[in-house]
């Protein structure tokens, strides 16, 4: 039976009969890959842990008739323990999985790194989860063909600074051509998506909240039109529960009001559009 | 595919969690085909399972009663409470004999790309039942993999703010396993949950 040997990113998992598991990867030279990794849910598999979602593996399977078996996996990329410990970028890398998984058809070294460099950030901690799931959104969906634009009009081509964004006309568009309604940036945030889309960190990292905030709507719905059905994981991105250090002493029944407010705040990503 | 009722009967066996088409096609025409098979008596059952069993109105797991067996015995200990995915896993601590307590069933795991965040699951219910002040003790033993483990994640950071003691269940080397077989995240979290070797 013909094998064949990738690095790979585990995407996502679904389980098949008793004990296996069908694994979507990102593969670094054949793009998507399906294939089923047999007896993986028994806690005496040899592939342990992975095979599960945000691992980076090195990876050999054989080419079965409707789905690939995988053989083997070394690990290359760790990144799920310390993904899991945070669950704001637990719930990043749920939303970078599934824009990956969704993007790629197609074999594309460029979307394998930037996918592997947006995991590995997580898993650092190196920048606030959001602004590593904005910058990896604005940056996958370029490599895919769907750029935006935030300096000059994406209609007319008349030059910045323009503060109507359009995600249906691709970017920032001048006052003659936006339509009435159209949300409006401020220059801050303009700013941070450009930083973003750079991947200048600098400018990104020193973004204050609410700038943060605008940006990552205006990327929520920029994504959202371009994936036509849209992601799932985006409605359920963590912001942290607000922690309030008087909790501790007040009264039991006030402490379960508020940790109940706190657990029925699910943030939603708010279209900008 | 087969005629009519025998096909029907094919798809509705494969839509089961865990049976492929090929084992579908297998049980059908074992019941089909077998002569001593009792098809009233597990018709009775399915009928009986789907009016009877509902869900424990305190812990989620399987009950017959509004209160499940478990949360009725009062020799359990009404101090801590076991946290888990489903009711099958309550059956697995059940079978170990070493927990006396309570126990609580989220009915899944958090995991955003299939579309479930905290409201999906029983974490309202779980809050609620801290409340008084009762439970010394909530273990949290969903499963050791990415969605299980963020599950914990997420509880322990929510009961944090309600000063009660939280444990995770140990994870580490299968018993009855190789070292070297081991990937590095399972060693990994074995040399951290190590314990002094008592003289
Ligand atoms: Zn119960």
């Amino acid at each position: 039976m013909p094998t064949y040997r990738d690095e790979a990113v585990v995407l996502r998992t679904h389980s098949l009969g008793e004990a296996d598991r069908i694994v979507t990867m990102l593969g670094r030279r054949r793009g998507k890959i399906r294939a089923v990794a047999k007896g993986v849910r028994r806690t005496t598999s040899r592939f342990g842990s992975r095979l599960e979602p945000f691992m980076v593996v090195d990876l050999q399977c054989y080419e079965g008739r409707s789905l690939d078996v995988i053989q083997q996996a070394e690990s290359l990329g760790a990144y799920g323990a310390p993904i899991v410990a945070d669950y704001a970028a637990f719930t990043a890398a749920n939303a970078i999985v599934e824009t990956a998984d969704r993007l790629t058809d197609e074999a594309s070294q460029q979307q394998y790194l930037l996918l592997v460099g947006a995991l590995r950030s997580l898993a650092r901690g190196e920048h606030g989860p959001s602004l590593t799931l904005d910058s990896y959104l604005l940056r996958a969906l370029s490599i895919a063909g769907w750029a935006p634009t935030f300096g000059d009009c994406a209609v007319t081509g008349e030059p910045g600074p323009h503060t109507a964004f359009v995600a249906q006309l691709g970017g920032v568009v001048a006052d003659a051509v936006a339509p009435p309604g159209a949300p409006r940036l401020t220059p801050d945030t303009i700013a941070l998506l450009g930083a973003l889309l750079m991947g200048d960190w600098a400018v990104a990292d020193a973004a204050a909240p609410p700038v943060r905030a605008q940006a990552s709507g205006v990327i929520a719905a920029y994504t959202q039109w371009h994936l036509e059905r849209g992601l799932k994981s985006l409605n359920h991105l963590d912001k942290g529960i607000k922690l309030d250090p008087s909790l501790r002493r007040r009264p039991r029944t006030e402490a379960v009001e508020s940790a109940l407010i706190e657990a029925a705040a699910v943030p939603t990503a708010v279209p900008a559009t | 595919m087969y005629e009519g009722i025998v096909q029907e009967l094919i798809d509705e066996l494969g839509r089961l969690p865990g049976i492929g088409p090929k084992s579908a096609q297998r049980i059908a025409f074992h019941i089909v085909q077998t002569r001593g098979f009792d098809v009233t008596r597990l018709g009775e059952l399915l009928m009986e399972v789907h009016d009877k069993v509902r869900f424990c109105s305190l812990c989620g797991n399987v009950a017959d009663e509004d209160r499940c067996g478990i949360c009725r015995d009062p020799r359990r200990s009404r101090t801590s409470i076991c946290v888990v995915e489903e009711p099958k896993d309550v059956a697995a601590i059940e079978r170990t004999h070493e927990y006396r307590g309570l126990y609580h069933v989220l009915g899944g795991a958090l995991s955003p790309i299939d579309g479930i965040g905290p409201d999906d699951l029983r974490i309202r219910e779980l809050v609620q039942r801290l409340a008084d002040g009762e439970v010394q003790e909530v273990i949290l033993a969903t499963d050791p993999n990415m969605t299980g483990e963020a599950t914990a994640t997420y509880l322990s950071r929510l009961l944090r703010t309600m000063d009660v003691p939280v444990s995770r269940l140990a994870s580490g080397l299968p018993v009855g396993g190789d070292l070297e077989y081991a990937d590095e995240v399972t060693l990994g979290r074995a040399f951290e949950g190590r314990r002094l070797v008592e003289h």
